[in-house]
């Protein structure tokens, strides 16, 4: 392990990282037809969606590291 | 198929440009092309722009344009994980890689196991992860090979001669192998940037096309999906002594997306790039690919929609290629015969850059891992650089060989087993980025996860990578990648804890500020 240099501590903003895996483990929330968009329906929309908040979920991360 | 002369004429008018571009490519940003970072990593100075195109390129294959919407086709809501999948990537692609790229930087790594090598101080565990990368990625090429076949059949392009051994083969496959080989080995991965910022291009250009015209066609979205069988359009649900195709849905993405950056040529699209920084602006802009990935997996869908698979006009594409014909097919029942024709040579075009990424990329790892570490350890930069660009050619030739001589559907099954195999280096690799384990301990481990892994794709008859467990009296099918790395790690962490107790830990040529 790294051993020769104390860990730097915890930044909350790296949670954000983490929604998308657990939009996406939680199947049951998007495993249905309902609500319909422009004929498409929810599993497909949604999933897709996901692609776009996975991406603004990295901002705050990206953001904050840039700052530093 | 009968042969289209105006789509025939538009794709093989782009494919020349292209090539020509590709052979243009060694004189852009020149390098001195006999050092292996030059050829193998562009000189790692690829900047945010060209790192979107070349990863993109890369990580969306022609071999995905034809199989993901071809597994919707016949599999229905399954087959979507593709696009989860890309969302699980990008988080895991900020956090980990860059440290990778700092680490490679740092001690010139130019391959994967280039590090596993420095930081277990163990060319063994090297070797491992360097085997299994090359026999990974081989199958993959064979496919983009396939992938290239599978549009060259579409457009009629039926021109064939006879080879002692090898019986018909097909003239414009064996050209575009020709053109292919030619641009990598003098031009390396420059040539591919180049290439992958017009396959791009095309690539949008279709698939923009494809979801606007298409439905409208068929009577909108609504129409398309209502002509899906309704079991197959959602997953089905799991019971309480099983947990149902929901989990093994999640369990793909999940084992998919810890094995993706494992893949060499996806480890040489990183490497290449300028700095970390491109990495993690990468993660944020690459999603835009999955979006256009997601259209053209709904493209299975509009075939269905369609009628393509009885229509008689189609019936010898899918004769020789399976499901796999039904984007093609597609494109030809719906789109005019010139727009057919950039169609298709967007995903041959699609074909080449991950083509020669991968191969230049077992050419790094031969280099690197094999040759200099076991074969000729005081070998020039020159020597690596030139053999290097012999192995990327025999790569490439033994695909081709591979697809001319063999049933393609081998390929698709060795493709499945790289799946599970290349995911069984994610502890010597992705976890070594945090975690320093023992290199006896990895290699138990691998052995282990491999030999499991094959085992269990074997009892399916290598036709599917869901494998049920049996716990507790509940049936758990999981991807078999996924559950071989949970044993894997678990096998690394006991044999690591006791190695390690008796024998203390072994040198590591990086240290915590490498990573930063």
């Amino acid at each position: 392990m790294d051993k020769d240099k104390p860990r730097r501590k915890f930044q909350p903003v790296y949670l954000f990282l983490l929604l998308p895996w657990i939009a996406h483990i939680w199947t049951p929330s998007y495993n249905r037809i309902d609500p319909e968009l422009f004929g498409i329906p929810f599993f497909y929309w949604w999933q897709t969606l996901w692609i776009l908040l996975a991406a603004l979920c990295i901002l705050p991360a990206y953001l904050f590291e840039d700052r530093r | 198929m009968t042969a289209n002369p105006v789509a025939i004429t538009i794709f093989i008018l782009l494919f020349v440009c292209v090539t020509a571009l590709g052979l243009f490519g060694a004189r852009w940003r020149a390098g001195d092309l006999s050092q292996l970072a030059e050829w193998g990593l562009g000189g790692r100075r690829f900047g945010t722009v060209i790192t979107w195109f070349l990863l993109g390129g890369d990580l969306y294959t022609a071999y995905t344009f034809i199989a993901v919407p071809a597994l919707m086709f016949g599999a229905g809501a399954a087959g979507f994980f593709a696009i989860p999948y890309a969302t699980l990537m990008y988080p895991l692609l900020f956090i980990a890689f860059p440290r990778l790229w700092s680490v490679a930087h740092r001690h010139g790594y130019v391959t994967a196991a280039d590090f596993v090598r420095g930081r277990f101080d163990s060319k063994g565990l090297a070797l491992a992860v360097a085997l299994t990368g090359i026999i990974a990625t081989m199958p993959y090429i064979a496919l983009q090979l396939y992938g290239m076949q599978v549009v060259i059949a579409a457009l009629g392009l039926n021109y064939a001669i006879t080879l002692p051994g090898f019986g018909t083969v097909s003239v414009p496959l064996l050209a575009a192998f020709a053109v292919l080989s030619a641009y990598a080995y003098t031009s390396g991965l420059r040539g591919t940037a180049l290439i992958a910022v017009i396959k791009d291009l095309l690539v949008y250009i279709t698939v923009l096309a494809a979801v606007i015209v298409i439905p409208a066609e068929l009577g909108g979205y609504a129409k398309v999906f209502a002509s899906i069988d309704p079991k197959l359009l959602l997953l089905g649900h799991g019971t309480p002594t099983n947990l149902g195709p929901g989990f093994a849905y999640v369990s793909l993405s999940i084992g998919s997306t810890l094995a993706l950056f494992m893949y060499p040529h996806a480890v040489t699209g990183l490497l290449s790039s300028s700095s970390r920084h491109v990495v993690k602006r990468n993660a944020m802009v690459l999603p835009a690919y999955s979006i256009a990935l997601a259209m053209i997996a709904l493209l299975g869908y509009m075939a269905v929609a369609a009628g393509v698979k009885t229509n008689p006009a189609y019936a010898a594409g899918f004769a020789s290629f399976g499901n796999n014909f039904a984007v093609p097919a597609l494109f030809l029942a719906m789109f005019p015969p010139w727009f057919s024709g950039i169609a298709f040579a967007a995903i041959a075009i699609g074909a080449m850059v991950p083509a020669s990424m991968m191969a230049i990329a077992c050419g790094n790892l031969f280099t690197r891992n094999i040759y200099r570490d076991f074969l000729v350890p005081d070998c020039s930069p020159s020597d690596e650089a030139r053999i290097a660009k012999l192995v990327a050619f025999l790569t490439k030739l033994g695909a081709l060989l591979f697809v001319l001589g063999v049933k393609t559907s081998y390929a698709i099954e060795l493709q499945l087993l790289g799946g599970i195999w290349i995911g069984q280096t994610v502890p010597a690799v992705l976890l070594a980025l945090y975690v320093r384990l023992n290199a006896i301990g990895l290699l138990a481990g691998w052995a282990v996860g491999m030999t499991i892994g094959t085992w269990m794709a074997w009892t399916l008859d290598f036709r599917s990578s869901t494998y049920v467990l049996h716990a507790f009296g509940v049936a758990i099918p999981c991807y078999a990648s996924l559950s071989a790395l949970v044993l894997n790690l678990l096998v690394a962490l006991v044999a690591s804890t006791a190695i390690n107790a008796v024998k203390g830990m072994p040198a590591d040529e990086t240290v915590a500020e490498d990573y930063a």
